[in-house]
């Protein structure tokens, strides 16, 4: 019996159709594949990808120089060097990351107490060099401009799990 | 001994301690914040209630004695409760500005607040804030309103600066810390205010948003700024020096720091550091490289060595060059057939050389100086040339009734109880001493035929009775004494003032490593001392680590032989102007913080160090550079790889045995053959003339001090004034903020005249090693002044 099962079958290419089955039935079914870069995936508003530093609403730069990311940070991607402003307030003077080194942990956001330095959902970005990936105080301040409308809404959203 | 249980376990501590002390013997820590080791009880902040037996409140455990058979807890309910509620109160004013706040990562209320405190506040009204406020250039107090008012800043004022500058004005929920009338805070221990300080309302102005504690690397190093060679943590970042805290040396400097100390390390990376090595070359300044100015050098020495004689050089090291320098550097000259080399550009009187039976120091340990019951300090000014020593006798006035007497050439306040002072002209120094012995023999019944003429005084009665009645006992002879051109005749006063009434004798130190080029025999054993190498001109100068003009005794006739000579070798960590001038290479010198070496100070401790931060730029240790230049000189015996192996030379050369401890021997202040005291007859001056009176204000007296800006910037920075008393300036037909030029050794200075009663008739106060006055001569020899 078992032996006239197993001629069937490989007489009549059962694990062919078998196959060719799982693929009809995919010609068949929605699409999940996009087009990308035409169509995206959707995102999380805590997607983690390009860092940004925030400004408050009357253009001063949030950050305070306390120097947490960079303590917090795995990879020590973060450098910071600070001095007294001549308004007599603690200010960054540098503020580099390395995305080279970055491991996109997120750990400098949860760090920060003014909620100065955040990931963005940007993660389309690239360099030629191992030096563009190297961002500067005002490469970042420019992204944290760039995607302040984006950054608002993730952390408004964000507000009532804090 | 009385036993104490804490937390269930036995432990025995001595009679008269408190909970605090007791626990801390047995290893239990009871959080605190107004609770000082080093300072009185206030029993303010509550923080270290414990719950002991049989008592039904908590009790501050910083003000409860221990009795025996005492059970305490530091944990059990009650405590807890206690500390958390406490904690609570302690931060109901303080701001949550931890990110922006200098102490943040080294906080004591920080650590506490995380350990002790309950994560609840009830507390939802408005905080108190309190306004900034500008305390000088080295302590910053812009947030007053982390102040919680534990006042260890105002008992430290009290206790141990001997100046109350902060107190603590109004009331209640309003009380807050403030300097009297705003002014800035002037002590010159004030930097220790930022330690004391558990939160960050006192901080460090240079330090000021610089770097956070937990990204600094520390280093142990060796203060060189003066004689008891404080200890020091040297904190870098990246290889730079960013601050520079006291490592406690409960033998040296306890848990303190003087402000010169802490605070130089601010003009290491300033744009006066010589950073490459320079040659001037026909007329012009060149940097070079290290070869090329070797190469110079050595030519330029063998060459004049050659053709003039090997007594045609000479070499003069700063005092605070380390023992390794000193040696490397007494060896090359010698190498080079010269022996003309000193290490005491201030000393004036070198009569006593051969004569010593050891080298000088303070004859005592500077942790007994707390106990001393009767001191007499001769010509110092006490408090600027030592803020920690005097601090060590403040606290024998404090604490044990000290009888401090001064016999001085000014009546600056040391800021302790003096017992009696007596204010002298520079020249009298010697017969107001001679007095006090007169006056000891006479108590003593022995004769004194020499001393006769000396005429009587009151004082002298008072010092020499202070002197004999008391227990422990100590005669100190301070930098002007020193530095004095009767230095020998006050040195054998001194010996003889100590014989008589039993009392130790010693030196208060001229800077970080005297002792140390005593015991290499630098100077003593040489055929030119400091003073004859100038005023007998040499054709070459190697001058190490300081500035002529402002380091030694008679700027105007050194600077005057470096001109004329054919070759001056100087090296040092700054490029300053005047050197451009004389110099014909400069050599950049590593700073303290960038070199391994030693000091011996001046309890006799050999202290060493190692470099801290690199270098500067191509400077370089001292002892490599020598070491270099011996080389290129093709000179035997330079072969050493490290600073250690120089050191172990050296004391093998110079026959010195460290213990176990570092404590050197062949210390001695007394002579082997002592001169015949012979007082001379007082010197006259002519017509017009005035005694100079030369202090090297605080922030001047090192290449390094000078150029650190916080320091600078304080009120005892201020450029020097020509000081003189009322009837002085009333005998020179002259008035007080008059212009005047005041003339010396064919050089003058224009100064301003300010009137000073503390300076004694016929004498002229103006302060030497600053470049105001860096034209002028012997820094205690006849000044003439005249309107400008």
């Amino acid at each position: 019996m078992r032996a006239l099962k197993h001629f069937i079958r490989s007489f009549t290419l059962w694990e062919l159709l078998q196959g060719l089955a799982v693929t009809g039935r995919y010609f068949f079914t929605r699409k999940v594949t996009v087009r990308y870069p035409e169509e995206k995936t959707p995102q999380g508003f805590r997607f983690r990808g390009l860092h940004a530093l925030r400004r408050y609403p009357d253009g001063e730069e949030r950050c305070i120089a306390c120097k947490l990311c960079e303590a917090v940070c795995p990879t020590k991607a973060i450098t910071i060097e600070l001095a007294e402003r001549d308004d007599g307030s603690r200010r960054t003077t540098r503020y580099d990351i390395d995305l080279g080194k970055c491991v996109f942990c997120g750990f400098c956001e949860e760090a920060c107490p003014v909620e100065a330095i955040v990931e963005t959902r940007v993660l389309e970005y690239c360099g030629r060099t191992r030096s563009d990936l190297y961002y500067s105080k005002e490469k970042l301040l420019a992204n944290g401009e760039r995607h302040a409308a984006t950054i608002d809404a993730d952390k408004a959203l964000d507000a009532k799990y804090r | 001994m009385l036993e104490i249980e804490i937390n269930g376990k036995k432990a025995e501590v001595p009679e008269g301690s408190t909970v605090i002390e007791a626990a801390q013997l047995s290893g239990v820590y009871i959080p605190h914040f107004c609770y000082h080791k080093k300072l009185s009880i206030a029993a303010s902040c509550r923080m270290c209630l414990v719950e002991v037996e049989k008592s039904a409140r908590p009790l501050p455990a910083c003000a409860t004695p221990v009795t025996n058979g005492m059970k305490v807890f530091t944990h059990s309910a009650l405590a807890v409760k206690a500390q958390q509620s406490v904690m609570e109160f302690l931060l109901i004013n303080h701001p949550l500005d931890c990110p922006v706040c200098d102490q943040g990562g080294e906080c004591l209320l920080q650590d506490v607040a995380v350990g002790y405190g309950s994560a609840k506040s009830c507390f939802a009204e408005k905080k108190h804030v309190t306004k900034g406020k500008n305390a000088g250039s080295l302590i910053s107090m812009r947030e007053m309103s982390r102040c919680i008012h534990c006042t260890r800043c105002v008992r430290f004022g009290e206790e141990i600066a001997g100046i109350m500058e902060l107190g603590m004005a109004y009331r209640s929920a309003h009380s807050e810390i403030t300097t009297f009338l705003g002014r800035a805070i002037e002590s010159e221990l004030s930097g220790n205010l930022t330690d004391v300080c558990p939160v960050g309302a006192l901080t460090s102005k240079p330090f000021r948003y610089t770097a956070r504690s937990w990204e600094l690397t520390s280093h142990r190093s060796i203060s060189p700024h003066d004689s008891i060679g404080a200890n020091i943590t040297v904190q870098t970042r990246a290889g730079r020096v960013m601050r520079v805290l006291p490592h406690e040396n409960e033998a040296v400097n306890e848990c303190w720091l003087s402000d010169k100390d802490r605070f130089s390390y601010t003009a290491l990376h300033t744009e006066e550091r010589l950073t490459k090595p320079m040659l001037k070359q026909g007329g012009e300044w060149r940097e070079v490289s290290w070869n090329d100015a070797l190469d110079y050098v050595a030519h330029g020495l063998k060459d004049i060595a050659a053709s003039a004689g090997n007594d045609a050089l000479a070499a003069l090291a700063a005092p605070w060059a380390s023992v390794e320098e000193l040696y490397l550097l007494q060896k090359l000259m010698r190498g080079l057939g010269s022996d003309n080399v000193d290490c005491r550009p201030r000393r004036r009187d070198f009569s006593l050389d051969g004569k010593h039976a050891g080298a000088t120091w303070l004859g005592m340990k500077i942790a007994d100086l707390r106990h001393l019951e009767s001191v007499l300090v001769v010509g110092s000014f006490l408090h600027k040339d030592h803020p920690l020593l005097t601090q060590r006798l403040r606290h024998a006035v404090q604490k044990h009734h000290a009888e401090i007497n001064i016999l001085s050439v000014t009546d600056e306040d040391p800021k302790l109880a003096l017992h009696t002072r007596q204010t002298v002209r520079p020249s009298e120094l010697l017969y107001a001493l001679a007095a006090v012995v007169r006056e000891a023999a006479k108590i003593k019944g022995v004769s004194m035929p020499e001393l006769a003429s000396v005429p009587e005084n009151e004082s002298a009665r008072k010092i020499a009775t202070s002197l004999m009645n008391a227990g422990s006992k100590a005669v100190l002879l301070g930098h002007v004494a020193e530095q004095a051109d009767t230095a020998g005749l006050l040195h054998q006063l001194g010996l003889r003032l100590a014989e008589l009434t039993g009392a130790n004798f010693g030196f208060l130190g001229e800077a970080a490593n005297s002792v140390g080029g005593q015991l290499l025999g630098l100077g003593e054993k040489a055929k030119m001392n400091a003073h004859q190498m100038f005023a007998n001109p040499r054709q070459a100068y190697f001058l190490f680590g300081l500035e002529p003009e402002l380091d030694v005794a008679n700027p105007v006739k050194t600077v005057a032989a470096l001109k004329a000579a054919k070759m001056v070798v100087l090296a040092t960590p700054f490029k300053h102007a005047p050197a451009l001038q004389y110099a014909d290479a400069l050599l950049p010198l590593a700073a303290f913080t960038e070199t391994s070496g030693t000091y011996v100070n001046i309890e006799g401790c050999a202290q060493s160090f190692a470099g801290a931060a690199s270098p500067s730029g191509e400077s370089r240790p001292g002892w490599k550079i020598l070491r270099v230049l011996a080389n290129a000189l093709d000179l035997p015996g330079f072969a050493f790889e490290s600073s250690e192996e120089v050191l172990r030379e050296a004391w093998r050369e110079a026959g010195v045995k460290v213990d176990a401890e570092g404590y050197v021997s062949g210390l001695d202040n007394k002579l082997t053959h002592a001169p015949e005291l012979k007082l001379p007859s007082s010197a006259q001056l002519r017509e017009g003339e005035l005694e100079r009176i030369a202090d090297v204000p605080i922030y001047m007296t090192d290449p390094t001090v000078r150029r650190a800006a916080p320091l600078q910037e304080t009120p005892a920075s201020a450029s020097p004034k020509a000081r003189a008393s009322a009837a002085t300036l009333k005998k020179l037909g002259l008035a007080a903020e008059d212009a005047v030029v005041v003339r010396q050794d064919g050089g003058e200075a224009r100064l301003t005249l300010a009137l000073d009663e503390g300076v004694p008739e016929g004498c002229l106060r103006v302060a030497a090693g600053h470049p105001a006055t860096s034209a002028l001569g012997g820094m205690f020899a006849p000044i003439s002044v005249e309107r400008a």
